[in-house]
């Protein structure tokens, strides 16, 4: 074929969506907005704790129904600094960096919540540090992840 | 008894930004270069396995739908597989099925992207957290690889320079690879570490390019191969494994779906001592430190030996079990065919036809993929002998 133009064709898509977030996630959030509190759910045969609740427990297939409070401390599992240029998929503009990722096992509970970490420097950072939630105030609180604002290290 | 199967034509395309060839036009190259590669025509495939990644990278969706024909399937079977990073091992793997199952005799796998029709495919990869429960504060893949880094190294006191090794070691590799994207001259550790840090710990040089690629593989019933070719790679086994995510006490540095994943591989290829019985692996190393941390689900070395493994050089191109002669995924990503050409690359070694990074002798290669939260592997071992 002989030599072309090389042409293509730019288009920005925007569509919106509504995610339900079922009946353990509603109840999480709506506890999360009100009293500023977590909870999670207990798998009755073999006693893993989940947070956020979730419908089912993997290894024993069985419906965690036993609703648990935790408090808002826990363990940093692991953490990344994230110092590179990234659009927020929530907001679509760019999160300001460096900010920390961090996955936090809340005392009590067998997995991890993943969410900010208010201190962004490396050598600061390791797994294992105690860390606990700040929430926003009440009249800011929408029923999101987004309710607590960060944890901080208390250690 | 499962029909035997081997693979009898690889067909790749080169791994870059390809501003001439659209998204058929980049699946139809790769096919017929597998074509031509066995000496089949179209009409000889009974099947087509066919895989692409998450289609929001390139803001397309159920792509099969205008790419079939370019596959070659126009009034065929065509079956759609869908596994994230890892969707090119699914594929292959599909494919294999498809024909030791005995329905079909000669099938095509193929699968590929365009990562490059984006400037934002870590914003794509956002959308494939929980949208209400974890999307809101990771940064796509690298700030997910980035926390299973920090685990990895300060676990068993590793550090930084652990991952830049393998930077080192599979950047070398990639120039003798024409297919690689990313070929340079000297890349050295003290370059490596001079490169920004983007997701700490993981700095530019720890992580893969954006690439766009296809790779196809045509595997063919024991009875037909004979006929097709003198020199195929027979499938010892396939074996593909769900890690799930955030599972109770998941250690994101301890990946125990790919160390199920092996030993069933391995004992369906008889292999006892895989470091001594393995001759080459190909390992998706989307980020440096992970080829170490797969060392260990591979059980090419224990828990925690990964990062010395690396510092004994035996996983260099001249070592006892070299890993990434062809540079691995750190040079070349596309995602949708990162997987399969892991498998076709060891394919390629197993009929020593693997060009400037063949190593020498090989009898048996393994390839690796994994896939979403660092949760699904697949693994193929091919042998020059039939089971
Ligand atoms: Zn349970």
């Amino acid at each position: 074929m002989k030599k072309t133009e090389l042409l293509f064709l730019k288009e920005d898509v925007d569509i919106p969506y509504n995610w339900a977030a079922g009946r353990y996630g509603s109840l999480f959030l709506t506890r999360l907005r009100d009293e500023g509190k977590f909870i999670g759910n207990r798998c009755p045969s073999c006693g893993k704790v989940y947070l956020p609740p979730r419908v089912v427990c993997g290894p024993c297939f069985t419906p965690p129904e036993e609703i648990v409070e935790l408090g808002d401390t826990g363990t940093l599992v692991s953490y990344s600094v994230v110092n590179y240029p990234f659009i927020d998929p929530e907001t679509g503009s760019r999160r300001p960096i460096p900010y920390t990722l961090g996955y936090i096992r809340l005392d009590g509970c067998d997995t991890y919540l993943s969410h900010f970490v208010d201190e962004t420097d490396p050598a600061k950072l390791t797994p294992g540090l105690r860390v606990k939630a700040v929430f926003r105030p009440r009249e800011e609180r929408t029923g999101r992840l987004q309710d607590v604002l960060h944890f901080k290290i208390v250690d | 008894m499962a029909t035997k199967v081997a693979v009898v034509g690889i067909g790749m395309t080169e791994n870059k930004s390809r501003w001439d060839l659209s998204l058929p036009g980049l699946y139809r190259l790769a096919y017929q270069r597998a074509l031509e590669d066995c000496g089949l025509k179209s009409e000889d495939i009974d099947a087509v396995a066919f895989g692409h990644s998450p289609e929001y990278f390139e803001g397309v969706n159920h792509p099969e739908k205008w790419c079939g024909e370019a596959v070659g399937a126009l009034n065929k079977p065509l079956f759609r597989v869908h596994t994230g990073g890892t969707v090119g091992g699914s594929v292959a793997i599909a494919a294999y099925y498809l024909v030791a199952s005995g329905k079909f005799e000669v099938v095509l796998a193929i699968s590929g992207n365009k990562l490059n029709e984006t400037s934002s495919a870590q914003i794509g990869l956002s959308t494939v957290y929980d949208p209400i429960m974890g999307r809101q504060f990771a940064a796509g893949a690298p700030s997910a690889v980035a926390v299973q880094a920090s685990k990895y190294y300060s676990q068993y006191g590793y550090n930084e320079d652990h991952g830049l090794m393998v930077a080192v070691k599979n950047r070398n590799n990639a120039l003798k690879n024409p297919y690689a994207q990313l070929r340079i001259p000297d890349y050295t550790l003290e370059g490596a570490r001079n490169t920004p840090m983007l997701c700490h710990p993981l700095r530019l040089a720890d992580m893969c390019p954006t690439s766009d690629a296809a790779c196809a593989m045509i595997f063919a019933a024991e009875h037909r191969v004979e006929a097709i070719t003198d020199n195929p790679a027979w499938v010892l086994s396939a074996v593909a494994v769900n890690e799930g995510i955030n599972y109770v006490d998941r250690d994101w540095s301890k990946p125990i779906g790919l160390r199920k994943a092996a030993e069933l591989a391995y004992e369906r290829a008889g292999i006892k001592d895989p470091r001594r019985e393995l001759d080459v692996v190909e390992v998706y190393d989307a980020f440096s430190v992970q080829e170490l941390i797969w060392y260990e689900g591979l059980k090419l070395c224990d828990w925690g030996e990964g990062g010395r493994l690396m510092e004994s050089g035996a996983t260099r191109m001249e070592g006892d079990i070299p890993v990434n002669p062809s540079g691995g995924t750190l040079c070349a990503n596309s995602i949708g065919a990162s997987a399969m050409f892991r498998k076709a690359e060891a394919a390629l070694q197993v009929m020593g036809r693997a060009g400037e990074h063949q190593i020498p002798g090989v009898r048996r290669a393994l390839g690796h993929g994994w896939g979403g939260g660092i949760q699904f592997h697949t693994i193929m071992i091919f042998g020059k002998d039939k089971p």
